[in-house]
């Protein structure tokens, strides 16, 4: 067993420590918010929050994740840059599929939790999740209006 | 590879027509053989007069309210919707096409894929999500179906308030009887009201009435999709179920012969067993991860591919050896289109342009990799859910598998990660088979998931494709003939032959054909040669290479002619009033028509300008590039959109935006490669799709010229790749013929 802790609460998981924390989220836990779309920490569907840095869950081992606090899309809306960036987000109704999303806005969690008021290069630089629908210009719009 | 069944030209008599749409090169799909290859899927075992019968007896699509509209007693709307929701926002213009008629807000609504039935073939007797024709294909029938439920709420209430129905009004879902003051929620008689026999021929409203239809309406999935709610494919899970992971066959074509380790990875922790596919082995596990890590580890022998020929993937099949066989081929063409005498044109001619233009395989790189899960039901069904744009054909596939009859598939067609194509029928490329042998071999439910790798190994691609043009110049400088020969194979001809085996496939050359410009003298040829691998549709299907092979050399004959390539596009569409338009108007969005080279901020820059006709809609679009490590950069896109009509304005410059940004990044880096018979790149560090440090302005303008309803999901793509090939030949004189750009090494 091994204890981790996700969006305030323990878990102790039954898993081998070589195994992503993505699938243990997704087939353990039951947290499908977060997605699966390489598995080589290219696209950022995985993105998770893991104290507060935005990470990419396909490639962090449950024994490398230790005693960090693990925040995922679920738990978005429990504090107030996650409330804003979700507002800004339908209100710039950036997703299509909607797939990458989850990824993106923990991306974006990251970023303005750092830096409040992020410039479009700032933005460029920490943005850098895939989406095959192209909502980057919307992506980055929603982030601006969550900003303000 | 073909679909499973091929209907005889007697099924052909269905009386079933197609409402709204317009397309023209599309029309034949649209034929009344359509409506047979659904109808078939859904009844191959009855003989063809009892189908043509079971037809005109049964339901006419698109008119039973009850098999779309579920209204709860507490005022809760949900529509079963015909289409799948992929991001195309389909759910949420079904919604706003209901509500308005039905006096509902779109809002209120929740929209899930109907399950399979002749209820939701509404497009011209055939049912899928594809071919931009969603929305258009249903405008008229889903408008009815509101306003002709909105007529039995109306007849219901009146009974309940003993009054005459013409006395009542309604209000979002709430029938109102003014004179008493008296309300009755929808809900409260909607067992009575749906029991009710439908009207014939209720009046639609008033287009000036609008107040749902025609505006931007919100996505009604936009917060679940914003709070990771949303629930797709590969998020489901049943009780007791195995999870499987799969590796595929090397080459395309080749069996499992022997596994060297099975028993270790039987030992492997989680292991539930280890199996043969067709074409693949699988391991089921309490895990997918498990499954995963030991499918990668059991080491198999494969049966060995055909050395050489390209009628399968050999062991030295390339993309580099496709395409000079499409270039070598000397087999005689069909015409796809002939006016005038081309011939004699060049015959007297003095100057000739000529080019040879290519475009390579593309992946649909959707983010979701396909999954479904399978499971037998103790009362002999088969349930299974799994992405699709076409249930009644997948669950006829499903039976088949399963060697059930179809009405014991339950198909879910759960939201679809983006699709862009993918989720068409395409043989190996859908996992949902081995699903089911998984299921049924093992006795429990099995979810397959297949790897980001497998995927890219599997996937169905975007045809490469070739084509040789020729225009004959007269002595103004203008095209005064044009010839383009074609060779390839395009997925109508390929999946849907046997219905539509006419002679010229019509996804290999839309996009060279039926072009708006005046000349008056052209040929176009087109020589099928098949591809061993697997093609599929993939967002704009033939118009995706075609319109860029068009367009770049109609600016190559341009220059050839010393015309500027805007000014000569006004002036072979001088009859042309709604392409003419357009062209103003994406010149004036974009400050006025400029080709450049001209400074700007971090060097020179140049536009380019491409036309586009795809699937009903017209697009005109500008492109500004400049070049930056001697690659190219995309600055802004400026498109001028014209789907003739609209529902959603809002969605439309949604999807134009997505369409943009894939024809940019398909300009600039996509490409599948394939060499000694295997694919090149197996994950997104291999195949390079566009992110955001490359991902360009975009400017839309909806033009709405009250043509009939063209599509919108895929149009706004062709015209981007022109558009950018043609600012690159501005910038630097040199016509890019092959793409990706990337390829190309630029001077600075």
């Amino acid at each position: 067993m091994i204890r981790i802790n996700i969006n305030g609460r323990d878990y102790d998981v039954a898993a081998e420590p070589d195994t992503p924390l993505l699938w243990v989220l997704r087939d353990t836990l039951g947290l499908t918010g977060t997605k699966y779309g390489c598995g080589i920490a290219q696209c950022g569907a995985c993105t998770v929050l893991v104290d507060g840095e935005a990470t990419r869950s396909c490639q962090l081992a449950l024994e490398n994740v230790g005693s960090a606090h693990i925040r995922t899309i679920e738990a978005i809306e429990q504090d107030e840059v996650g409330r804003k960036l979700v507002e800004a987000w339908v209100e710039v109704q950036v997703p299509q599929c909607g797939y990458c999303q989850s990824g993106q806005i923990m991306a974006a969690a990251a970023l303005l939790s750092q830096n409040p008021h992020p410039t479009d290069a700032d933005i460029a630089d920490a943005m850098t999740n895939l989406c095959r629908c192209g909502t980057y210009n919307r992506i980055a719009a929603a982030i601006h209006h969550a900003a303000a | 590879m073909n679909m499973l069944l091929r209907p005889s030209p007697s099924q052909s008599a269905l009386p079933l027509k197609s409402e709204g749409i317009t397309n023209l090169s599309r029309r034949r799909f649209l034929g009344a053989g359509a409506g047979a290859l659904v109808l078939g899927a859904l009844l191959p075992a009855l003989p063809h007069r009892a189908l043509a019968q079971a037809t005109a007896n049964t339901v006419k699509p698109g008119t039973r309210i009850p098999a779309f509209l579920i209204v709860g007693r507490d005022n809760s709307f949900k529509l079963l919707s015909p289409f799948v929701e992929g991001g195309q926002g389909v759910s949420t213009g079904q919604a706003q096409m209901v509500g308005e008629e039905l006096d509902v807000e779109p809002s209120r609504f929740v929209v899930e894929c109907a399950p399979p039935g002749p209820d939701y073939a509404v497009i011209g007797g055939l049912r899928l999500t594809g071919g931009s024709f969603s929305t258009r294909s249903s405008y008229e029938v889903m408008r009815r179906l509101g306003a002709t439920a909105r007529e039995m709420f109306l007849r219901a209430a009146a009974a309940r308030l003993d009054v005459p129905a013409s006395e009542l009004t309604t209000e979002n879902g709430v029938v109102i009887h003014a004179a008493s003051g008296r309300h009755v929620p929808y809900g409260e008689v909607a067992e009575a009201a749906l029991a009710l026999t439908p009207a014939e021929n209720v009046p639609l409203r008033d287009p000036k009435t609008f107040r749902y239809i025609r505006q931007p309406l919100p996505r009604l999935d936009a917060r679940d999709k914003s709070t990771g709610k949303a629930v797709y494919a590969i998020d489901q899970k049943l009780d007791g179920m195995l999870y499987a992971a799969v590796q595929h066959a090397p080459h395309l074509g080749t069996e499992p012969v022997s596994f060297a380790n099975e028993a270790a990875v039987r030992a492997m922790p989680g292991v539930h067993g280890v199996h043969r596919l067709p074409g693949a082995v699988a391991v089921t596990a309490d895990s997918w991860f498990r499954a995963r890590k030991a499918v990668e580890t059991l080491d198999v022998t494969w049966t060995r591919p055909e050395a050489t020929g390209l009628k399968t993937v050999a062991a030295d099949y390339s993309s580099e050896a496709m395409l000079a066989a499409l270039k070598e081929s000397k087999a005689a063409a069909v015409s796809a289109e002939k006016a005038g005498d081309a011939a004699a044109v060049f015959a007297a001619a003095t100057r000739i342009v000529e080019a040879e233009y290519a475009a390579p395989y593309l992946a649909h790189a959707q983010l979701e990799p396909p999954s479904a899960m399978a499971r037998f039901n103790p009362d002999g069904t088969l349930e299974l859910w799994t992405p699709n744009q076409m249930p009644e054909l997948f669950q006829s596939i499903a039976a088949k598998t399963a060697g059930l009859s179809p009405e014991k598939v339950i198909l879910h067609s759960p939201i679809l990660g983006g699709f862009f194509g993918r989720h068409f029928f395409y043989g190996a490329a859908s996992p949902f088979p081995q699903a089911i042998l998984l299921a049924k071999e093992t006795g429990r439910p099995v979810k397959v998931l297949w790897s980001r790798e497998e995927e890219f190994r599997m996937d169905a691609l975007r045809p490469l494709s070739f084509t040789r043009f020729r225009a004959a110049l007269g002595a103004d400088g203008r095209p005064a003939a044009l010839e383009a020969r074609t060779v390839g194979e395009g997925p109508t001809g390929r999946y849907f032959g046997a219905l539509f085996g006419g002679p010229v496939d019509g996804s290999a050359v839309e996009g060279l054909v039926e072009k708006p410009y005046a000349i008056a003298d052209r040929s176009l040829d087109y020589v099928k040669l098949l591809h061993p691998v697997t093609i599929a549709f993939w967002r704009s299907v033939g118009h995706s290479m075609n319109d860029y092979f068009y367009e770049g050399f109609f600016d190559e004959v341009a220059d050839a002619g010393g015309h500027d390539p805007f000014q000569l596009r006004l002036d072979l569409l001088k009859d042309r009033r709604r392409h003419l338009k357009l062209l103003q108007t994406v010149a004036d969005l974009s400050g006025g028509w400029k080709r450049g080279p001209f400074d700007a901020e971090g060097g020179r820059r140049a536009r380019g300008v491409a036309m586009a006709s795809p699937f009903g809609s017209e697009t005109a679009t500008i492109a500004e590039v400049s070049l930056a490590d001697g690659q190219v950069r995309v600055h802004d896109i400026w498109i001028a959109f014209d789907p003739g009509s609209i529902v959603n304005p809002g969605i439309i410059r949604s999807q134009v935006e997505s369409a943009a940004a894939l024809g940019v990044s398909t300009a600039l880096f996509e490409e599948m490669v394939y060499a000694d018979g295997v694919r090149q790149a197996s994950n997104f560090d291999g195949y390079t799709i566009l992110g955001r440090d490359h991902m360009p302005r975009i400017h839309v303008e909806i033009v709405e010229s009250g043509e009939p309803m063209g599509g919108v999901g895929e149009p706004g793509l062709p015209g981007v790749v022109a558009a950018v090939v043609n600012a690159v030949a501005a910038l630097t004189g040199r016509h890019i013929r092959t793409l990706p750009l990337s390829r190309t090494k630029f001077n600075a």
